[in-house]
């Protein structure tokens, strides 16, 4: 140790500075900190665990009785029903309206950017009673629906089209600023190879985006589940008949059959969970995928 | 296999891309469409290729009109600047994918497939890569794996579009001798877009030269380099200095100076401008009496083998550069501030378009 006669003389290390130019005194962060966790637990995380609380608070007996029960078993398998419909359906037009979107220019493109937006921006009670003023009994097509025996409102049908116009921005909001960004270099590439546009989807546009979609997919599949507002209006409420979960969690909680009622709602619960922890997963792996970024960053001439 | 275009026309909205461009492209050459920014000279590319549709006009492959051909059927192929790898696939993955896709009975079997993408890593001197994604190369390996997947196809005409350009500009030096080489080896017709002269002058067999969708010149590069054809590819090809003047019958008057212009033998008095290349002028110091323009040193630059002088003219205070080798500099020993006599050895002399006194292009150069 006593080899070197002569140190260099390093500065004294700099009192390591602590606040970046953005950032705030201490007393601010930890107050920030505090209001966003103390706000987080009194409204996500005590209603959460007070779902699962009342819901086996009469033992597990009660809760899987609850969910054996006929109209709740019903319910269940009409919402897999519908999102079984609705989501596979916004999965095709979400791909194809962004495709359209991000890979041409047209006329009015402008407008169905805006229009995809619509469900998110109008009350799901309008968007139900759009389809009542539709197809209900004194609806534009009501008679004709009537002449031809084809029942929508109070039905399945009428069901399936209010999730479907609910949940149908996801896919797409996804997809578009994902394609856009992606430009089409790489469909461009595959047709001079000899690709054809099928084979060019299939192995191209469709691995490139497929995190994107479906992140767009969970996304919407949580949606149709639990959707309350635009089914309730054209349901009808018939038990065992037309009745989804949220819609029977609403009737059992009426009835004051808590235990029922929040044993059903578990379910969304564990849906809402489950799609949380897909969504964190999808963002780890396309965070993942992309850790390795361009050496160059592409130069627009 | 030619290619030839005849008579291209191509609009966007408003804007001119191409300008009724008729060209030749024989077998076997490497030519470079050279032009600033938005002349047009991707466009035509794309077109040949079949991304893009002219509005009018015919493109030939091998004297057969294809312009009705699609992209799939021309069988060419396509690198392009920002690489467009499929960013999912593996190395070899990509290079193989133009054999993968083909109809079930032109499909090659998988080790034939294998060979022939082996054998192409090998010629881009990359074999060791072929388990790397793209995200994982450098960019210029990036662009010769680009290449090595245009080439497994067996494409007829090789169209490379800015191949270089978002290469930094060491390893853009190293692959444009590369590719070159790689030319002389295969020998497929090929046509490169570029805007960086250096480049088409180095790489090129023959360039043409393209400003606003039209053809300015078409030459190999010493031909379009030693006499440019017009004050767009004087100004466009190297550094130039600009004198305005007058000529007739062959004389060109600067200020008071007379210069020679056998280009312009016939004028009468017209205005004109003359374009003299840096390293182009005699130098010396003045003395009353002798010919030349008299300027006043500003600056010298004299590190590495050319020396690099900035000059102030006495009579109107516009700039001239000159190049001279940097031990005439030093044997001549002029300090700055001293006044000089410069007279260029060789001027060649445009008439100004009527109207306006300097044309758009002539600018051009001036901002060179």
């Amino acid at each position: 140790m006593s080899a070197t006669t002569t140190r260099p003389a390093s500065p004294a290390p700099a009192v390591a500075l602590k606040r970046t130019a953005t950032g705030e005194h201490p007393a601010i962060k930890w107050l920030l900190i505090g209001v966003s966790v103390v706000f987080m637990v009194l409204f996500l995380i005590i209603p959460l665990v007070a779902v699962f609380f009342e819901a086996l608070k009469k033992g597990v007996d009660v809760y899987f009785a609850a969910l054996a029960e006929p109209d709740a078993l019903a319910a269940i398998k009409l919402t897999l029903l519908v999102a079984g419909i609705a989501v596979p359906v916004n999965l095709v037009f979400g791909v194809a309206a962004s495709w359209a979107i991000a890979k041409f220019d047209f006329r009015g493109k402008s407008l169905l950017i805006t229009l995809i937006d619509l469900p998110f921006s109008v009350s799901p009670i309008v968007a139900g009673l759009i389809y009542v003023l539709l197809f209900g009994a004194q609806g534009w097509f009501g008679p004709w629906l009537q002449a031809n025996d084809v029942k929508v409102i109070f039905a399945v049908p009428g069901i399936v089209l209010a999730t479907i116009f609910v949940t149908f921005p996801f896919v797409a909001r996804e997809l578009i600023p994902l394609m856009e960004t992606q430009g089409n270099e790489e469909e461009e590439a595959a047709l001079v190879l000899g690709a054809t546009g099928w084979q060019t989807f299939w192995k191209v546009t469709l691995p490139n985006i497929k995190w994107g979609l479906l992140y767009g997919v969970i996304l919407c599949n949580a949606r149709a589940m639990g959707e309350f507002g635009a089914v309730s209006v054209v349901s009808g409420h018939i038990r065992g008949q037309t009745n989804t979960m949220p819609l029977h969690v609403e009737i059992l909680y009426n009835e004051y059959q808590f235990a029922a009622a929040f044993a059903v709602a578990s379910l969304l619960a564990l849906l809402a969970l489950v799609t949380l922890g897909l969504k964190s997963f999808i963002e780890w792996k396309t965070r993942h995928e992309h850790a390795v970024l361009p050496l160059e960053a592409p130069r627009q001439t | 296999m030619s290619i030839e275009v005849r008579n291209i026309s191509k609009r966007f909205g408003s804007f001119v891309a191409l300008d009724n461009v008729s060209l030749e492209f024989p077998t076997g050459e490497l030519v470079a469409l050279l032009g600033p920014s938005g002349c047009g000279k991707t466009t035509l590319l794309r077109i040949i290729a079949g991304l893009e549709t002219a509005d009018s006009g015919e493109v030939h492959f091998h004297g057969e009109d294809a312009s009705d051909r699609d992209v799939r059927e021309r069988k060419v192929g396509f690198v392009f600047q920002h690489y467009a790898l499929f960013r999912h696939m593996t190395v070899f993955e990509n290079i193989a994918f133009g054999l993968r896709v083909k109809p079930r009975r032109e499909r090659p079997s998988k080790e034939a497939i294998r060979d022939k993408v082996m054998s192409l890593l090998k010629l881009v001197q990359l074999d060791w890569l072929a388990d790397r994604y793209p995200s994982q190369l450098s960019g210029g390996q990036r662009q010769r794996i680009a290449l090595a997947r245009a080439l497994a196809v067996e494409p007829k005409v090789l169209l490379l579009d800015e191949p270089f350009g978002a290469l930094d500009a060491k390893v853009r030096k190293e692959l444009r001798r590369w590719l070159r080489r790689l030319h002389d080896e295969i020998h497929v017709t090929s046509i490169f877009v570029t805007h960086d002269q250096e480049e088409a002058l180095e790489v090129a067999d023959r360039v043409v030269l393209m400003n606003h969708g039209r053809i300015e010149q078409l030459g190999t590069p010493e031909e379009v380099y030693e006499s440019p054809a017009s004050p767009f590819v004087f100004g466009f090809l190297g550094h130039v200095n600009l004198f305005h003047g007058r000529v007739h019958d062959g004389v060109m008057n600067v200020g008071d100076v007379a210069l020679d212009a056998p280009d312009q033998a016939d004028a009468k008095n017209a205005p004109a401008v003359g374009y003299a290349r840096p390293h182009e002028f005699d130098v010396d110091r003045y003395s009353p009496g002798q010919p030349g323009i008299r300027v006043k040193l500003l600056r010298a630059l004299a590190v590495g083998p050319v020396a690099r002088l900035e000059l102030e003219r006495d009579d109107n205070a516009e700039m001239i550069e000159v190049e001279m080798p940097t031990a005439l500099y030093r044997e001549l020993k002029f300090a700055e501030g001293e006044t000089l006599l410069v007279k260029p050895k060789r001027m060649q002399v445009f008439l100004k378009p009527d109207g306006v006194g300097a044309s758009s292009t002539v600018s051009y150069g001036e901002a060179i």
